[in-house]
């Protein structure tokens, strides 16, 4: 079944392009590495514009899931093949294929062993994170989740750096054991599901209907909790992070940071949030603490890295804990601004891993004393730098300055204690990060090395520009990409109010799914949640 | 009881015809006497011919006096037992002619244990699970012991023998109790007697018959066995039994703790609940420091045995449909892992974890199915393993047993380590410089790995079908 207004499965192609593309990789000889990039990049280019073709059907009137396509699998336990995107959806859409496009542009020159393979694994990669984006079965979802695990585990282990195997390892079975609890949380939430109502059943907008009790909640938040925290990750369960980070090859790193830690955030956003409210607000106090934690720990860590990239792993961390706080302010400023934070983070983050990748490429170094002064020999590369470090430290004027403020606008409607602790964060983030381009991209050349350091080439320029011309438009302009996920959020945000009575919401959700003017009762429900915030 | 005798040939048929093709092997041997691979490609079509038979042999009602009965459930174990049994004897040929022992009554004696297996899925009646068993023990240890030259391989057999001697008479002793406390060892007239009178000899009859089966399954703690018996026998018939053993003995397990003593479903759950936990912790926790990849394995069979006995314990239509899937599913991707091995394995050679390095350079496609029968064994989706772990963990939550559900996903994320370690050593060390390369794969060895890696994606990807008739099947234990 599928209804769009396209008429054609339009997310299952997007699902189906990177891994028939990869199907067709596999019969590549060896040997032709420059075909097998320019094939890979081509299939990944044109899952890019695919997507873009999605905004244009996109109504962002509505939180209604669009691009709906629905097919039995298992149906003698109800598990369906049920994809749909919403807003949110869309956003973390574009961002995988952008992403993934970008990190085969800079694996070019990076990746010389078992290309084929290389490309075989980032283009599967790229299929499993639009799938857990897409999914609306709890059960699709879970298999998406665990098949974006194996080729990272592959990137990682096989084009990693030398302490790729303990890194591999920690990753695994870091995110492993986080995601089998999580599927325990599933099929506590199906039975409970099925019990209250008598249907059996893993679609999430079913699932999204029934007011489950307090206690049942509280241990399904927990499961959910363990999975998405250690994929953020949250602190304490932040550690595998810079080590997968400072041992994966470039392009791993710009999708681990972009990508993959997102789907954790997302999961908090479309599973814990609207399924377990009543769970959602009791632990938002205990969530707080560790995103507070997160931040500024994450921050004093990355002061004290000697390792750029290591620097900038720890920034992950203290950068998604302003996103899990964003969230946790359960109003829509917030979760408006978690979720542009989590593209925001994925578009600095990614390139910051990117410009690392490349100096690397001419130096097999990333120690931050190994440089000073590389503005005199590689301008260009300095000013873009320069562009993309004043993103992650939220200049105003960058797409990090409208994720922050929002976050910390929402967060402070919440608990003024944890927005000045958080805010904190934006000042230790400045402070480490221009620490760091003023020791490495100012001041003289110290190191003989640097002295011949060419600038960087067109085809490295030309992965840069979008990564910057995207920090402008979202900073200068963010209501293209705010409008895009506010009918959900409003409407997440709703659901997670205090005083909104469960009953009445499930009548409304199903007044409007039977209602063929959505359109119009939507917006009632808008105003309402503005009404409930502001 | 004469009036109620029910003679059926027909229900029994496929017992009746492995019979006849191991006698029709055995005599054929007397006359084959250079290739006794030519026995092998008999008893393989003659299996695959009795399959369809097998298949559709079903007769939902006791015959032979009640003893037997050709259900459903035992027509898909079956149909597993005569797979197990084919992807066997194929591995079988080329290995035999490996070790250097190519003898004849091999063939004829792996159709005797699959008929032992036949009897104790079908068997409805203690004395015939006895039978059934021994006949496979008997066979096994044969079996076991078939590397003549090999001080494992005996070690592997003796230890077998006593072991395996010492549980028949314990499942035998817990029989006699039984019997003596129901007068009868026909399942429905036990189950009809239960709760009369005093029940302490059935409790001890139950408890017995427990540690009989555990052994069979390698239950901790009665698994000692299993890792010196699985590295010792000729690797063919570890894959035969871990597969199809393990198969049979949970066939009996779940027919006569289902048929015979349902009314003391919460005492042996609980008693289980205890040896299913201990099993999936202790066989997932010492498989990691193994350095065997084959007594690796062994131990993941162990830490596997654990999760399916969460199915059987938890007592509802989902749970048990989970077992039958569950090793429906592990016949396949247990056989593909164990082919691999088989083919891999020779004097000495490829015996440990770290001889598999590099493997991906120099047999990518090997590589490739190993790494993908290793992640179905850790319930990685979209593999079949994945599909089976699901459903028993769905059975447990839904019978309200979260702590061994999530002793069980504990035990799983534990078994991902030892499983992505062998794929760390084919895919991310270089070969070894001047190690022998692996040997290629043949025709015949293709022919095994495609079938099983066919059925392991399959069982994960489309598991629709496959899992209605696993709950077809466990449907008359449920009656």
């Amino acid at each position: 079944m599928i209804e769009n207004a396209l008429g054609i499965p339009i997310l299952s192609i997007l699902i189906l392009i990177p891994l028939l593309g990869a199907g067709a990789l596999f019969f590549f000889p060896n040997g032709q590495k420059e075909a097998i990039r320019s094939t890979a990049f081509g299939v990944a280019l044109v899952n890019f514009v695919i997507s873009l073709i999605l905004l244009f059907y996109f109504d962002s009137s509505t939180y209604k899931m669009q691009f709906v396509e629905k097919a039995a699998w298992i149906p003698g336990i109800g598990v369906e093949y049920f994809l749909g995107m919403d807003g949110i959806s869309l956003l973390l859409v574009l961002l995988t294929t952008f992403t993934s496009a970008i990190a085969i542009l800079a694996s070019w020159s990076a990746i010389e062993e078992r290309v084929k393979e290389y490309m075989i694994h980032l283009l599967i990669l790229e299929a499993g994170m639009i799938g857990v984006f897409v999914a609306l079965d709890m059960i699709l979802f879970f298999v998406f989740w665990e098949i974006g695990l194996i080729p990272m585990f592959f990137l990682i282990g096989v084009w990693g750096g030398p302490r790729k195997l303990y890194a591999n390892i920690k990753f695994f079975l870091y995110t492993l054991f986080g995601s089998v609890f999580m599927l325990v949380g599933i099929l506590a939430l199906y039975y409970a599901h099925g019990t209250a109502t008598g249907e059996y059943t893993f679609n999430l907008l079913k699932l999204y209907e029934v007011s489950y009790p307090y206690n049942l909640q509280w241990w399904v938040f927990l499961s959910f909790f363990l999975g998405f925290a250690i994929k953020v990750p949250v602190f304490p369960f932040h550690t595998w992070l810079p080590d997968a980070h400072v041992e994966a090859p470039t392009a791993g790193s710009v999708i681990l940071a972009a990508v993959l830690l997102k789907m954790g955030t997302y999961g908090f956003v479309r599973f814990n949030l609207p399924l377990l409210a009543d769970a959602s607000r009791a632990f938002t106090p205990f969530i707080l603490v560790l995103a507070v934690i997160g931040i500024i720990y994450g921050a004093f860590l990355a002061m004290a890295q000697k390792d750029i990239k290591k620097l900038v792993a720890y920034s992950s961390v203290s950068h998604l804990g302003a996103v899990m706080a964003g969230l946790f302010a359960l109003n829509q400023q917030g979760i408006d601004g978690g979720v542009l934070q989590m593209i925001n983070h994925g578009i600095s983050t990614g390139g910051l891993f990117l410009v690392i990748g490349m100096i690397y490429e001419r130096r097999h170094t990333r120690l931050i004393s190994d440089f000073g002064g590389i503005a005199r020999v590689m301008p260009v590369y300095s000013a873009l730098v320069l562009i993309i470090v004043f993103s992650s430290i939220g200049l105003p004027g960058t797409n990090g300055f409208i994720g922050e403020i929002l976050i910390l606008m929402g967060l402070f409607k919440t608990s003024a204690t944890a927005t000045v602790l958080a805010a904190t964060g934006v000042i230790l983030g400045a402070a480490y990060m221009l620490w760091m381009t003023q020791r490495v991209v100012f001041g003289k050349i110290t190191k003989r090395e640097n002295l011949n350091l060419k600038d960087i080439n067109a085809r490295e320029v030309l992965t840069l520009l979008p990564i910057i011309g995207l920090i402008f438009w979202i900073g200068i302009y963010p209501k293209h990409f705010l409008s895009l996920s506010s009918a959900s959020t409003a409407r997440i945000a709703e659901i997670v109010e205090r005083n909104a009575p469960k009953a009445e919401r499930a009548e409304r959700a199903a007044h409007v799914e039977g209602a063929a003017h959505h359109t119009d009762m939507n917006e009632t429900g808008h105003a309402e949640a503005h009404g409930g915030t502001h | 009881m004469p009036a109620g005798l029910n003679i059926n040939l027909y229900a029994v048929m496929p017992e009746i015809l492995v019979t006849a093709l191991a006698l029709l092997v055995l005599i054929l041997d007397f006359f084959i006497r250079k290739n006794k691979a030519a026995l092998g490609w008999v008893s393989i079509v003659g299996l695959l011919c009795i399959l369809p038979v097998a298949a559709y042999t079903n007769e939902p009602y006791p015959v032979f006096g009640g003893t037997v009965v050709a259900d459903s459930f035992s027509a898909f174990f079956n149909v597993i037992f005569i797979i197990a049994a084919i992807f066997t004897i194929l591995i079988s040929m080329d290995y035999l002619k490996k070790i250097g022992v190519d003898r004849g009554e091999y063939y004829h004696i792996i159709l005797f244990a699959t008929v032992g297996m036949m009897v104790m899925g079908a068997a409805n009646d203690l004395i015939n699970v006895y039978v059934g068993l021994e006949l496979m023990a008997l066979s096994f240890y044969i079996l076991v012991a078939y590397r003549v030259t090999s001080s494992r391989s005996v070690e592997g057999a003796l230890k077998y023998f006593v072991l395996g001697a010492l549980s028949s008479g314990i499942l035998l002793y817990g029989m006699s109790f039984a019997y003596g406390a129901a007068g009868s060892t026909n399942f429905m007239e036990i189950a009809g007697e239960l709760g009369k009178g005093d029940n302490t000899f059935l409790t001890l009859g139950i408890i017995l018959m427990a540690v009989g089966f555990g052994f069979k399954i390698a239950a901790v703690p009665f698994h000692l066995w299993a890792p010196d018996v699985y590295e010792g026998a000729p690797t063919p018939v570890t894959a035969l039994l871990s597969v199809g053993s393990k198969a049979a003995a949970f066939a009996a397990f779940l027919r006569v703790f289902t048929a015979a003593f349902p009314a003391f479903q919460a005492d042996w759950s609980s008693m289980l609940w205890l040896v299913s936990a201990a099993t999936m912790i202790f066989g997932a926790v010492v498989a990691i420091s193994q350095k065997n990849i084959v007594r690796m394995l062994a131990y993941s069979s162990i830490a596997h045995a654990g999760i399916i006995m969460i199915g059987l314990l938890v007592f509802n239509d989902t749970g048990l449909s989970g077992v039958a899937y569950y090793l429906l599913v592990y016949a396949f991707m247990n056989m593909g892992a164990f082919t691999i091995v088989a083919l891999f394995r020779n004097k000495g050679k490829f015996e440990n974890i770290d001889e598999y390095r590099g493997l991906a350079s120099t047999r990518p496609l090997l590589a490739f199915l190993m790494a993908l029968f290793l992640l179905s064994l850790a319930g990685i989706p979209p593999t079949g393993g994945f599909a089976a772990k699901f459903f028993v963990l769905s059975a447990a939550i839904d019978a309200k047993y979260y702590w061994l559900a999530s002793i069980g996903v504990v035990s799983t994320a534990i078994s991902l380590f030892f499983y992505a370690k062998v794929i760390f050593y084919m895919y991310m060390r270089d070969p070894e410089v001047g190690a022998e390369t692996a040997p290629s794969s043949g025709v015949i060895y293709n022919i095994v790995l495609f079938c099983t890696a066919t059925g392991t994606v399959l069982l994960g990807v489309y598991p629709a079908p496959f899992i209605d008739m696993a709950i077809k099947a466990v449907r008359p234990l449920l009656m």
